[in-house]
């Protein structure tokens, strides 16, 4: 078998059937992530009990004990997810040193359904960025070419999985930072609709546009995952009770007489000339497989990022409030607590703990939610994100997905956006609605750039709707450009 | 614009400890981010209830039962500076 290329059912299928063990699997990825990460900087902590992990999956095994749908499949997980007894560090200073006591419900849920964690990676600081060049633990680099930005926040995911350095990676999602990146590499990822997967446990940054997904190398791998980690949890009254569908095995490449809409906005955004090709063949291939175009507007998406970078720093500002000093993470050094007022303890605290983008934000939030200007701002933006959210489901009324580009182009290079925070932020132009509306979406590669960078294209669901954009992207996967091609660190 | 004055507001509401060349930065970012939020304010939102969790959740309250999740020596194991299972930090009053 080859571990490279290898999807989670034949793993499983030949770790259950002893054809190959757990531990095997894991070594083998342990392996690759000591000879390549140098090179990436994806992983920022490895598991001390990955093996130990994985011989308890074989020992199950040969004793006749029932094991999970993805025994011994290994997976790297975003470092904002806490793993019970292996840092968790969000990214940050702030939690350089923190070792959570539990597991967040996806890492419990993978971890019961078989899964081997490998260990924990790269991210822009607490999610805040879209190149991972905001990560206390350095930046991350495409393993397609690494001058290039592997995207962000989930860099360090996208960035190993598209380099093979795990089977399967989660990351986590609030304005496009698992479709952004999974475009970047040339995998796919998934932003399950708000309230599909429990938050419980994943370090918190705008909660009411937060949301974990796979990021995998196929879409039947994608369809495996969420069928792990999705459904109601008694620790997230967020998560819906909705059951979850066998996503997997209702996967088709059958979607004639489907109904894609077309955003009349997205068409006249300005896209990279590789991204316009890549998307006017995307439509090309659909036409061929028999779906039927619809023109649909959602015209508030024009102000999705103001919008967006808004409701998401006075989210924030008020869930970074903890990171005080006084209970975990960072502390600023100080000679003698009995002369120190709280107030001057708590600042330079955080003052120090926190990077640039964070403060950055922090600061944009506490002016939105303070005293006079709460009404005008956060609140205004919350009416705007009612009617732009009602304009999505009249749209979806009359189609069954959205299409578009992920991104205006294809990866940027190093330290290239990093001063111009504006180009930073119209990046998320196409992700940032999904979340504000509370949809599903995902990134599927479907072309190259001409320099041989991956383009992933954009599908975009209703609530609860994961199925139908899966099988759509189950279909162009089976035309896609990329498809068998690897980055050059193969 | 945001000058200075608010700038050192804002931080002060925010506990955050800024050097000089910070809050100058910041103060020509926040005034660019807002700028943009302009066109925003011209919408019409009179009558519109605000937004808050986008899909519809039905309201779940689990049952009211007493259950070990963590011990004391687990959440305090994290702290910076203790004494015993409490949290040691500077005087309050």
């Amino acid at each position: 078998m080859d571990l490279l290329k290898a999807g989670f059912k034949e793993v499983k299928d030949a770790v259950t059937t002893k054809k190959i063990s757990a531990v095997e699997v894991t070594k083998f990825f342990l392996a690759r992530t000591e000879k390549l990460n140098p090179k990436l900087n994806a992983f920022i902590k490895m598991s001390d009990t990955a093996l130990e992990d994985a011989a308890a999956i074989d020992k199950k095994i040969s004793q006749g004990e029932t094991v999970g749908p993805l025994a011994g499949v290994a997976f790297g997980i975003k470092d904002m997810l806490c793993t019970k007894g292996l840092r968790t560090t969000a990214g940050s200073k702030m939690l350089e040193n923190f070792i959570p006591p539990y597991d967040a419900t996806v890492v419990t849920r993978l971890k019961n359904a078989g899964v081997v964690v490998l260990g924990k990676l790269n991210q822009d600081e607490f999610a805040m960025g879209s190149s991972n060049e905001t990560s206390y633990f350095g930046k991350c680099k495409n393993p397609w070419n690494e001058d290039y930005v592997p995207g962000g926040s989930s860099g360090g995911s996208a960035s190993a999985q598209a380099a093979r350095l795990a089977m399967g990676t989660i990351g986590t999602d609030t304005g496009g930072s698992i479709r952004q990146p999974s475009s970047f590499t040339g995998i796919v990822g998934v932003k399950p609709t708000y309230g599909r997967v429990s938050r419980y446990g994943i370090v918190a940054f705008a909660s009411s546009l937060d949301q974990a997904g796979p990021m995998v190398s196929s879409v039947e791998d994608a369809a495996l995952t969420l069928e792990v980690i999705c459904g109601h949890d008694k620790m997230d009254s967020t998560t819906s009770q909705k059951p979850v569908p066998e996503f997997s095995k209702n996967l088709t490449t059958n979607i004639k007489g489907m109904k894609i809409g077309i955003l009349k906005e997205y068409e006249k955004g300005v896209l990279h000339p590789d991204v316009e090709k890549t998307y006017r063949a995307s439509l090309e291939s659909l036409k061929k497989m028999g779906v039927e175009f619809v023109d649909v507007s959602v015209s508030l998406t024009e102000f999705a990022v103001p919008m967006y970078y808004l409701i998401s720093a006075s989210e924030a500002s008020s869930n970074l409030a903890r990171y005080d000093g006084v209970k975990y993470g960072f502390r600023a050094d100080f000679k003698d607590l009995s002369s120190m007022n709280l107030d001057d303890f708590y600042s330079e605290t955080r003052g120090q703990g926190f990077g640039t983008e964070v403060k950055r934000r922090i600061m944009l939030g506490t002016y939105c939610l303070s005293s006079g200007y709460f009404d005008a701002y956060y609140n205004k933006a919350c009416q705007v994100r009612r009617m732009l959210r009602d304009q999505y489901v009249e749209a979806f009324k009359k189609c069954d997905a959205i299409l578009s580009p992920v991104t205006t182009s294809p990866a940027f290079k190093l330290n290239e956006r990093s001063k111009d925070t504006l180009a930073m932020y119209m990046n998320d132009i196409f992700t940032t609605s999904t979340n504000l509306a509370g949809l599903t979406g995902l990134s599927v590669p479907f072309g190259l750039s001409s320099e041989g960078l991956p383009i992933g294209m954009q599908l975009t669901g209703s609530h609860f709707e994961e199925q139908k954009i899966l099988n759509i992207a189950y279909a162009l996967e089976s035309v896609s450009d990329v498809k068998g091609k690897t980055p050059h660190v193969f | 614009m945001i000058d200075q004055k608010t700038i050192e507001q804002i931080a002060k509401l925010a506990r955050l400890n800024l050097k000089p060349y910070e809050a100058e930065y910041y103060s020509e970012q926040l005034s660019k981010v807002l700028g943009h939020f302009q066109h925003i304010s011209a919408i019409d939102t009179n009558g519109i209830e605000p937004l808050v969790t986008p899909s519809e959740i039905e309201f779940y309250a689990r049952p009211d039962e007493v259950v070990k999740v963590n011990s004391a020596e687990e959440m305090v194991a994290n702290a910076p500076e203790r004494a015993g299972h409490l949290f040691k930090v500077p005087p309050v009053v």
